[in-house]
């Protein structure tokens, strides 16, 4: 039979405050243990939460950044269970009224196809701390330094329908985000932790199927493989006649498997109320609108501009709008060398070709966008052939200063004077002679092969430095 | 010395007839001299308080005294003090020692106020009787073989017994006012909102409130000015200023309307008691105020409201208790849960584990929109009929509690009979509102308390209503037949 896959997924998003959602303690990764920890984040007796205005901020930018309705009252609530490193007995959460509402976002696929997936909500809640089991000797350790970090839950409607759609929609929360600057988006550091509610359906059903959920994948590449991993095990189940179990999996991404964690059907009764401690979130107009004000362009917003204003692929349009940083660095290169298609091609090309080689982020890149458009724009006026920009480039990564700093110190100017091309093909010519009688006794098509050998050998005399165009209009002119 | 008011005692200070040190010395004496019979304390702070005195004497000297430096205090112990246990009445509590004070506590540190120790209390709060304390019930200096009245019954027992000139207590049903009735001193419980609740062990989150106890309104009054004021670090905290509540005392209360409500006068109240009360409101008419009858229609719905919200607050409030952290661990647990559930079973005592399992039932899945829900929309029905009284008169008076202290042990088996003891001050609490409870008479030579109800943030007119009944009055000033003894 054909399955057809429904995907929901609900992303815990770390808020990158300063300071932990109901505490002033500090929220930076990996501090040593318990050093960030007051005595609300340990819930010592007669502690009291208080609410950081921060995380409402951007919770309310997440929310405008999707469209979605802002909870103009929005509740907190506990939920009550039992852990060591929950060390109220409760999370701080979000139940009944969240802050943000129903929203939705615009993805790109591979093939340039955008779909839009719709949030279901999303809420502020607080981070539990870690339980260690190393190091203890058979024991437990608790570490409550992320206990009370501020957590946005981000649902997602069951839209996705594919590893491939997963991915690109969690690609595409993490560029929002970072453009919105609300969280770092670092998944290796659990900024960004990820559950997949899976199910399949008949192709054609519009019936959902009995779903799985796999709880904290974090990472894109294991999201695709849990993903591509539970699909073959709930079709192999379904294909012998058997029924999914709801039930929560760990995905285990060493043995490239799902597992059971526990069965949902026995799950804790989080007796969810509203939190006594905490007043309800009254958000008015006034404030929505002084945050709308200072939202940045967003990621699709500008994708769209790209494709208007430079008349860019979509493609590349959606790699240059995948961050702010790079967004930003390529539009000041196209600002300083006047094409931005050139400019689009050698960001993608040489710029990330680079980086990636180097392992640098665009914020440690050595080269400047001025600098960069300053190479771009020594192509454009002829001064340089691209094969040698590629040269001045090599020299501007190492730090040797612009475009026409490199090319006068090297004397990598293209040679454009006919008077003296014109001399140096004559030349060539004259040493030449098999290689001339060869020429001039083929036919036309091969010509077009053999004139190669005089244009590479003029090359060769310039030190590459000829105008090409030039060398093969006086080649044509000469040998006839 | 120890028979004066906090007024008194104030002026003394500041004349040079007595030290702090001197005042402090004298009521640590008392205590241990008298506090084997009463058990109004769990810890007494010794070096601590003296230390405090000396400096509190050296602010006299030099000038820089307010009206509260030097005054020594016991406080209720719920309330967190730093290097000082607070075990809130329970074993589970017993070894911590907090590294912080309560707002409350550092409010009056700030003012140079001395703490004489930690008062006895129901665990966690919980219960009318002081019965449910780890440490043993306090003794009601009145009768010793009865309750002082929980839970603040403690700190009641410590002024009553000359043993402290003030004290704290926290007030979440009733845990003031009733214990002041029964011990007859003055107790005051704030609006909620009032005063903060940083530091003070949470019972019932929505519910507690922490307020003065003394021998006298003006005295509470001296109190409050210490206590109220926002607290930033309380969410819940009323972004109010404090107030002077020493000023308007001497109002006149020519034109004040105070309601009665027809439902505190039935069936339910003990009949000497009941006369004691009428009593006490002839004197507030012939001071210049007008009495109404008002009614409370949903005032019997008040103890099956309160008895779902407060225990499914404390429920979750308590899930800290863990062992994990700080407090009772139990020895060598298995694993996990043995952890959680021996802790938790050798911790807690009977009357809490029964607030907990009652409480957790309410908030579970199938019964949260039949309980909890349900009692919140009962609690607004409750608050509405206060508000529609307040539309008539300016406040309520009634008893503060059905009878005079009852002898211990009489309702420990009888957990319904003992919520029965908070029916008149349940109510107050699920509105937010302010009570106080003033001595107003005698039954059996037990003292019985008069319960004033106010509007919110309306503690200055409560206290002004105190204050003249007790300059007409002299229950205030009674006190129990054995206590005059001169300690060495």
């Amino acid at each position: 039979m054909q399955w057809e896959t429904v995907i929901g997924l609900e992303v815990h998003l770390q808020l990158a405050t300063r300071s932990k959602i109901f505490s002033g303690s500090p929220t930076t990764f990996g501090a040593e243990p318990n050093t960030q920890a007051s005595a609300v984040d340990l819930a010592m007796p007669g502690m009291l939460p208080v609410l950081n205005a921060e995380a409402v901020r951007y919770a309310v930018m997440f929310g405008l950044g999707i469209g979605a309705e802002i909870g103009r009252r929005s509740v907190f609530d506990r939920k009550n269970y039992f852990y060591p490193d929950l060390p109220k007995g409760y999370q701080i959460s979000q139940f009944e009224a969240p802050i943000v509402g129903r929203g939705s976002f615009e993805i790109q696929l591979e093939d340039g196809s955008t779909r839009s997936i719709g949030i279901t909500r999303a809420h502020l809640e607080e981070d539990a701390g870690k339980s260690l089991h190393e190091d203890f000797h058979g024991q437990t350790g608790i570490d409550l330094n992320r206990a009370g970090t501020p957590l946005l839950e981000i649902v997602s409607e069951p839209d996705l329908r594919s590893a491939a759609e997963a991915v690109a929609y969690l690609k595409a929360l993490h560029s929002l985000v970072t453009y919105l600057g609300i969280s770092d988006g670092n998944m290796a550091e659990g900024s960004m932790r990820c559950d997949i509610n899976l199910s399949l359906r008949p192709a054609g059903s519009d019936t959902l199927g009995t779903r799985a959920e796999i709880k904290n994948v974090n990472s894109f590449r294991f999201v695709e493989k849990a993903i591509r991993h539970e699909i073959d095990r709930q079709a192999d189940i379904l294909e012998d006649g058997g029924q999914v179990v709801q039930e929560t999996r760990l995905y285990d991404a060493d043995l490239d498997e799902t597992r059971s964690m526990r069965s949902k059907e026995v799950a804790n009764d989080y007796r969810y109320f509203p939190e006594p401690d905490l007043l309800p979130v009254v958000i008015d107009e006034a404030f929505i609108e002084e945050i709308r004000a200072g939202l940045p362009e967003l990621p699709v917003e500008k994708r769209h501009r790209f494709i208007a204003q430079y008349g860019l692929s979509a493609y590349d349009a959606n790699v240059l709008a995948d961050s702010r940083d790079l967004a930003d660095y390529f539009e000041a290169v196209a600002a300083a060398c006047g094409d931005a298609k050139i400019a689009a091609n050698w960001v993608q090309v040489e710029l990330l070709g680079q980086l990636n080689r180097s392992e640098l982020a665009l914020a440690e890149c050595p080269v400047a966008a001025t600098q960069l458009g300053g190479l771009i724009a020594r192509i454009l006026d002829d001064s340089i052939s691209g094969k040698i920009a590629k040269q001045v480039f090599e020299a501007m990564w190492q730090g040797e200063g612009s475009a026409d700093d490199i090319i006068a110190a090297r004397g990598l100017r293209q040679v454009s004077d006919s008077g003296a091309l014109e001399s140096m093909v004559d030349q060539v010519i004259a040493a030449s002679a098999a290689q001339v009688e060869q020429y001039l006794a083929a036919d036309p098509d091969r010509r077009k092969k053999l004139v190669g050998f005089f244009v590479g050998q003029v090359m060769k005399l310039s030190k590459g430095q000829a105008n090409p165009q030039m060398v093969n209009e006086l080649l044509a002119k000469k040998l006839v | 010395m120890y028979d004066k008011t906090v007024a008194q005692l104030s002026a003394g200070l500041q004349a040079g007839q007595f030290s702090s040190v001197e005042l402090t010395r004298s009521f640590l004496a008392r205590i241990a001299a008298l506090d084997g019979v009463y058990n109004s304390f769990i810890s007494v702070a010794g070096e601590q308080a003296l230390a405090a005195a000396a400096a509190a004497d050296e602010r006299i000297a030099a000038g820089t005294a307010g009206p509260l430096t030097g005054i020594p205090l016991a406080h209720k112990d719920i309330f967190c003090t730093d290097g000082l246990r607070t075990s809130c009445g329970s074993r589970m509590l017993d070894n911590f020692v907090p590294p912080y004070d309560a707002t409350l506590i550092s409010r009056f540190k700030r003012d140079g106020a001395v703490t004489l120790g930690k008062t006895n209390m129901d665990e966690f709060a919980m219960g009318s009787s002081n019965e449910s304390s780890y440490y043993g019930a306090a003794r009601n200096p009145w009768d010793t073989g009865a309750v002082p009245g929980g839970s603040s019954g403690g700190s009641a027992a410590a002024v009553a017994a000359l043993l402290a000139p003030a004290a704290t207590g926290t007030d979440t049903g009733g845990s003031i006012r009733q214990p002041a009735a029964f011990c007859g001193i003055t107790g005051l419980k704030p609006t909620y909102g009032r005063v903060s609740r940083l530091g003070m062990v949470a019972f019932a989150s929505s519910l507690d409130q922490a307020g003065p106890m003394a021998h006298t309104a003006e005295d509470c009054a001296w109190l409050l000015n210490s206590m109220a004021g926002h607290d930033p670090r309380d969410a819940t905290s009323a972004p109010r200023a404090g107030e002077d509540y020493r000023a308007g005392l001497e109002d006149s209360l020519k034109g004040l309307r105070i309601g009665l409500p027809r439902e505190y006068f039935g069936d339910g109240l003990d009949a000497a008691t009941g006369a004691c009360i009428q009593q006490a409101l002839r004197e507030l008419e012939a001071l210049g105020a007008t009495l109404v009858e008002v009614s409370l229609p949903h005032s019997h719905l008040t103890i099956p409201t309160y008895y779902v919200i407060a225990p499914a607050e404390a429920s979750t409030n308590l899930s800290r208790y863990d062992g994990v952290r700080y407090g009772y661990r139990c020895d060598n647990p298995s694993d996990l849960l043995d952890l959680y559930t021996r802790t938790r079973e050798e911790g807690f005592g009977e009357e809490v584990k029964r607030r907990i399992l009652v409480g957790t039932y309410a908030l579970s899945a199938g019964y949260y929109d039949a309980y909890y829900k349900k009692a919140q929309q009962i609690r607004r029905l409750i608050k509405q009929d206060f508000m529609d009284c307040f539309a008539q008169v300016d406040l309520l008076a009634g008893p503060t509690t059905p009878g005079p202290a009852f002898p211990l042990g009489a309702k420990t088996d009888d957990p319904v009979a003992m919520y029965l003891e908070d029916i008149y001050t349940l109510a107050v609490n699920l509105a937010g509102l302010p009570g106080m409870s003033v001595p107003a008479g005698m039954v059996e030579g037990k003292p019985v308390g008069m319960q004033l109800i106010g509007q919110h943030f309306g503690e200055a007119r409560l206290l002004n209503v105190g204050h003249r009944f007790q300059q007409a009055t002299d229950w205030h000033l009674r006190r129990p037949a054995n206590l005059a003894v001169e300690v060495a």
